[in-house]
């Protein structure tokens, strides 16, 4: 009415004319990344690897290319693969994860980053070597026993957030020291009930449904 | 040789013109000193206005970005002070393009028209006392003329750009400043009638209590008029860049669109110069011998902050509603102040036809009041427009509408 | 000498400030005046349906995302409820109070741009739109916390979500709660009133009731011309039936009670936020379901939920493969756009893009 609402406007433009601006100036500035970010270079743990190509298979994209030969060295267990080609083709991935859950051995992991801009799409392909030997900072994207509370269903409104002093809360991909492939493993996973992540293949225990896979079909619940 | 300015010239006014003139004019003939004075100050006015268009062109984007809660340009110097200098050699290195079937000469007059009456403005402002490069009599009426140009200058841009955007740019700009000039002029005329003079020095000597006050009500219709004769928000429909592109200059790039650009916002500059010498006094101020320079930027500062601010706030109108602002709104309130400053005028002008500054104080109490109450007249009578009606969630049953099932 | 004139044919988009993507219309005008309108589109069409046959159900996750990818939590719920219904299961309760609450938190995302985008369209120079851009890059952060991304979140899973929230999001989100209501009244103070947005968009490009039940029009479009239907209202989903809201409805479906609806629904969503956060009960976020799904063959689905532009559904079709046979997307922002002609012919070049801007359309949805 008679622009006193007109009025207001331009006192909350005022007001925020005074406020400290809310946009980072980024190359100087950064916001702080969640430790779940998903990012660019994958973290792989070739000790954990088994070259099952889960990753590939779940890849929506299909842009993991591995290849395997056999190894030799475990032929009563069934044998080893030995990985030749592991490409992650990062110029066309959404970074969506999906191989990152796939994956039934915490052999690979997000990375954190995002800047990782080439001249040329060639360049863009993760080889087997640069996953090799790069630094390992994984990213806590589906890996919960990162964050630390792998199993504890009490997260809720309420309980105590960042314990102080401890570690497994606070950590930091992209600072703190990388993460060796013993660092990073659950002790058990669901779908490999007795099978350890990250053993070798002679240390598997002697039972039936040792490596059993769960069964394709879902639940005939309901 | 020994030349002698006529004391009645317009340009006898102006100090360094003199100082120039003498000196340059002991050792030459009388006309080329003549033309040096005169191009040494040109090359003065011409620098400040387009370095004024810079300074302007980056403190808009800065107040405009901590406005909307950012920082706004920062990489180019210290507090991004160079961005308009690294826009500009942008621009300059870009290529020149015109539009196939454009219409080519008309194409590229139209920068060079939209930067010349800006320049030309900038002769009759009185920047300090006495700092006017042409003090001329008819000062208001000079202004009034040459800043209409770049109407002209608008609509060939838009005609000559084939481009159908730019053609409905080039309509409503110059449907509204043919119809915004109207009420500016009527509300200048109060001003005029006050100081009895038309010369803008004159102007400035007679607000012994600054016209805003005197004439809140002109000020508002000056304001709004000069927002719309520049395509500044909230009457930019001539540019409205989320509806016609970019209006009349959408074909434009290069060093053209730079001068466009300039002449857009050394426009707001010599504006607010303008709007700070009839309304907010001018060069006058406390030590206005010595600081006048400084009191005349810091109005023309507080004007352009103003312009920035609105533009920062308000969305823009629709032509029609722009127009129907201008005719409806805006032309009858410049009539009333007209109305009651003549009245005021006549009434207390003393035996010479001059008025006091007691004089002034009482035709503000007036002036004040009428300004007021116009407002709300003319606001009611919009009312029902733009009145929020009170509306809680309900279910509202709708006559018509067969009941949806749900399943 | 009489003045010939005559109507003048404008391309408005695909490269147009604000069509809202690669959105194109054909626009015949008399003057400013629109005498015809033709719209077209699939600028930006991906095939998502097509893709979606040869990829696996919790591949095509990823393809929902960017479908309207500014509410890529409601697609996945969308996605994930058809998935359910599909292999007959049940997400745990916490799982589905986590999606509630996401899917609240992307519906004020959503409507935050829509409005910002809308006032950015009439004219107001970007500074609403930087404030509500302030305000979702919040929530943004939030979804950052929860699933390491901001924009393509891939949170969902059939059977739930993916994982349960980190711990530091719950403060966050009480932060953001608390902050977000003032950002919030600073809008309402900066636009809700405002004048010139007054008589710019009351009593523009009204949709009666008939006409909106008629081109089945969904979502705050569909609320604002007095109809009060919402899906989570009338076949509530996930946690909703648990929470309490209401359900804003404008009176005479103009502009000005789009923008006003989505205003409002940005509170409603608030409380249900709010509500979410108090009833959450601990325990298990995710179904055990294997990470290729089969369906038994034959089977159909079709899951819908109120998205923040309207019914957003997916029906799936299942041939016991481990891809879906047919995946059909119903999208909101399509279906609004049928209202096209409605609002546009007859009123002004400067309305026309106002009006778009109201109904809200993301082409990512509309070329899917």
């Amino acid at each position: 009415m008679y622009g006193l609402a007109m009025v207001k406007g331009l006192m909350v433009t005022l007001k925020n004319l005074t406020r400290k601006p809310f946009t980072v100036q980024y190359p100087e500035e950064r916001v702080r990344q969640h430790p779940r970010f998903r990012g660019e270079e994958f973290v792989w743990y070739e000790e954990r690897c088994t070259g099952c190509a889960s990753c590939a298979k779940y890849c929506p994209l299909g842009i993991i290319r591995i290849e395997t030969s056999p190894s030799g060295s475990a032929i009563p267990q069934g044998d080893k693969y030995r990985l030749e080609v592991f490409d992650i083709e990062l110029q066309r991935c959404m970074f969506c994860g999906l191989c990152v859950e796939a994956c039934p051995y915490d052999a690979l992991f997000m990375g954190s980053g995002f800047e990782q801009g080439q001249y040329s799409r060639k360049n863009m392909i993760i080889t087997i070597d640069q996953l090799r030997n790069a630094e390992k900072h994984p990213s806590t994207w589906f890996r919960p026993q990162l964050e630390g509370y792998e199993g504890d269903t009490s997260i809720r409104r309420g309980t105590p957030t960042i314990a102080q002093g401890d570690s497994r809360f606070t950590y930091d991909p992209r600072g703190g020291p990388p993460l060796g492939w013993r660092e990073v493993g659950r002790e058990a996973w669901r779908w490999h009930q007795k099978e350890k992540a990250g053993m070798r293949l002679g240390q598997i225990p002697e039972t039936p449904e040792s490596a059993g896979e769960k069964a394709p079909e879902p639940r005939a619940d309901d | 040789m020994n030349c002698q300015l006529a004391s009645d010239s317009v340009l006898y006014a102006n100090g360094l013109y003199r100082v120039v003139y003498n000196v340059a004019g002991s050792f030459l003939p009388c006309w080329l000193a003549y033309l040096i004075a005169g191009l040494v100050i040109i090359f003065i006015l011409v620098n400040a206005v387009l370095l004024g268009a810079a300074v302007i062109t980056w403190g808009e984007r800065r107040v405009l970005g901590r406005f909307q809660n950012r920082v706004g340009p920062n990489r180019w110097g210290p507090f991004g002070m160079f961005q308009p200098i690294a826009d500009l050699l942008k621009l300059l290195t870009k290529e020149d393009l015109r539009p196939q079937g454009s219409d080519r000469i008309v194409f590229a007059l139209v920068p060079i028209l939209m930067v010349a009456p800006l320049i030309l403005l900038t002769a009759v402002i009185p920047f300090a006392k006495n700092a006017a490069l042409a003090s001329l009599n008819v000062g208001v009426l000079y202004i009034l003329a040459v800043s209409s140009v770049s109407s002209v200058a608008i609509f060939m841009a838009g005609w000559s750009s084939n481009n159908r955007y730019a053609m409905f740019g080039a309509a409503r700009a110059v449907a509204v400043l043919i119809s915004y000039e109207v009420p500016v002029v009527l509300s200048l005329l109060g001003v005029v009638m006050v100081a009895a003079s038309m010369s803008l020095g004159s102007i400035v000597e007679a607000q012994a209590l600054p016209f805003i006050l005197v004439m809140p009500m002109a000020f508002l219709v000056f304001l709004a008029g000069m927002s719309a004769e520049l395509n500044r928000s909230p009457f930019d429909v001539a540019e409205a860049e989320s509806e016609i592109i970019a209006g009349y200059h959408t074909e434009y790039s290069g060093v053209r669109f730079a001068l466009i650009q300039a002449a857009e916002f050394g426009g707001v500059g010599v504006v607010a110069a303008i709007a700070a010498v009839l309304f907010l006094g001018g060069w006058s101020g406390p030590w206005s011998e010595y600081l006048g320079w400084l009191w005349f930027l810091l109005k023309t500062g507080v004007v352009v902050f103003l312009f920035i601010w609105f533009r920062a706030t308000y969305p823009r109108l629709r032509i029609d509603q722009i127009m129907a602002f201008s005719w409806k709104f805006l032309l009858p309130l410049s009539m009333i102040n007209l109305a009651a400053v003549t009245l005021e005028v006549f009434f207390l002008r003393g035996d010479d036809g001059s008025l006091t500054t007691a004089d002034l104080g009482i035709m503000a109490a007036i002036n004040i009041v009428v300004t007021v109450v116009s407002v709300i007249v003319f606001g009611n009578l919009i009312r029902d427009r733009v009145t929020l009606r009170t509306r809680q969630p309900q279910q509202v049953a709708v006559p018509g509408v067969p009941t949806i099932e749900v399943s | 000498m009489t003045i010939r004139t005559e109507p003048v044919t404008v391309n408005v988009g695909p490269q147009h400030p604000s069509t809202h993507g690669v959105f194109r219309v054909r626009i015949t005008f008399d003057g400013e005046d629109i005498v015809e309108v033709e719209p077209v589109f699939g600028y930006l069409h991906r095939g998502s349906e097509k893709l979606a046959e040869e990829r696996n159900y919790v591949q095509v996750i990823t393809l929902t995302d960017r479908l309207d990818y500014t509410s890529s939590m409601i697609n996945n719920q969308a996605y994930c409820l058809a998935v359910e219904k599909l292999l007959e299961v049940e997400p745990p309760p916490r799982a589905k109070y986590l999606r509630t609450l996401t899917a609240e938190l992307q519906r004020i995302a959503s409507h935050l741009i829509a409005v910002g985008f809308f006032v950015q369209e009439l004219g107001a120079f970007g500074t609403p739109l930087m404030y509500s851009f302030r305000s979702r890059e919040r929530i943004l952060d939030l979804f950052e916390m929860l699933c390491g991304a901001r924009v393509t979140v891939s949170y969902m899973r059939p059977g739930g979500v993916f994982a349960d929230a980190p711990r530091d999001f719950w403060p966050a989100l009480d932060r953001f709660l608390e902050d977000f209501e003032e950002e919030l009244a600073e809008m309402e103070q900066l636009l809700l009133e405002n004048e010139i947005l007054m008589v710019r968009t009351r009593g523009v490009s009204p949709i009666p009731a008939e006409v909106a039940i008629n081109c089945s029009v969904s979502g705050p479009v569909l609320r604002a011309s007095g109809i009060n239907w919402d899906w989570r209202k009338q076949e509530p989903y996930d946690a909703y039936d648990q929470v309490e809201f209401d359900v804003p409805i404008g009176s005479n479906g103009d502009n000005y009670d789009r923008f006003w609806v989505r205003m409002q629904e940005i509170h409603q969503s608030l409380r249900i936020v709010r509500q979410c956060i108090a009833q959450i009960e601990p325990g298990q976020v995710r179904l055990d379901l294997p990470l290729v799904l089969r369906p038994e063959a034959g089977r159909e689905a079709y899951g819908r939920v109120e998205a923040s532009k309207g019914e957003l559904a997916f029906y799936l079709v299942s041939d016991g493969g481990i891809s879906p046979y047919r995946c059909k997307i119903r999208s909101p922002s399509l279906i609004n756009l049928t209202i096209i002609e409605h609002l546009l012919v007859g009123w002004k070049l400067a309305d026309m893009i106002v009006s778009l801007g109201s109904i809200d359309i993301n082409m990512g949805e509309v070329d899917r």
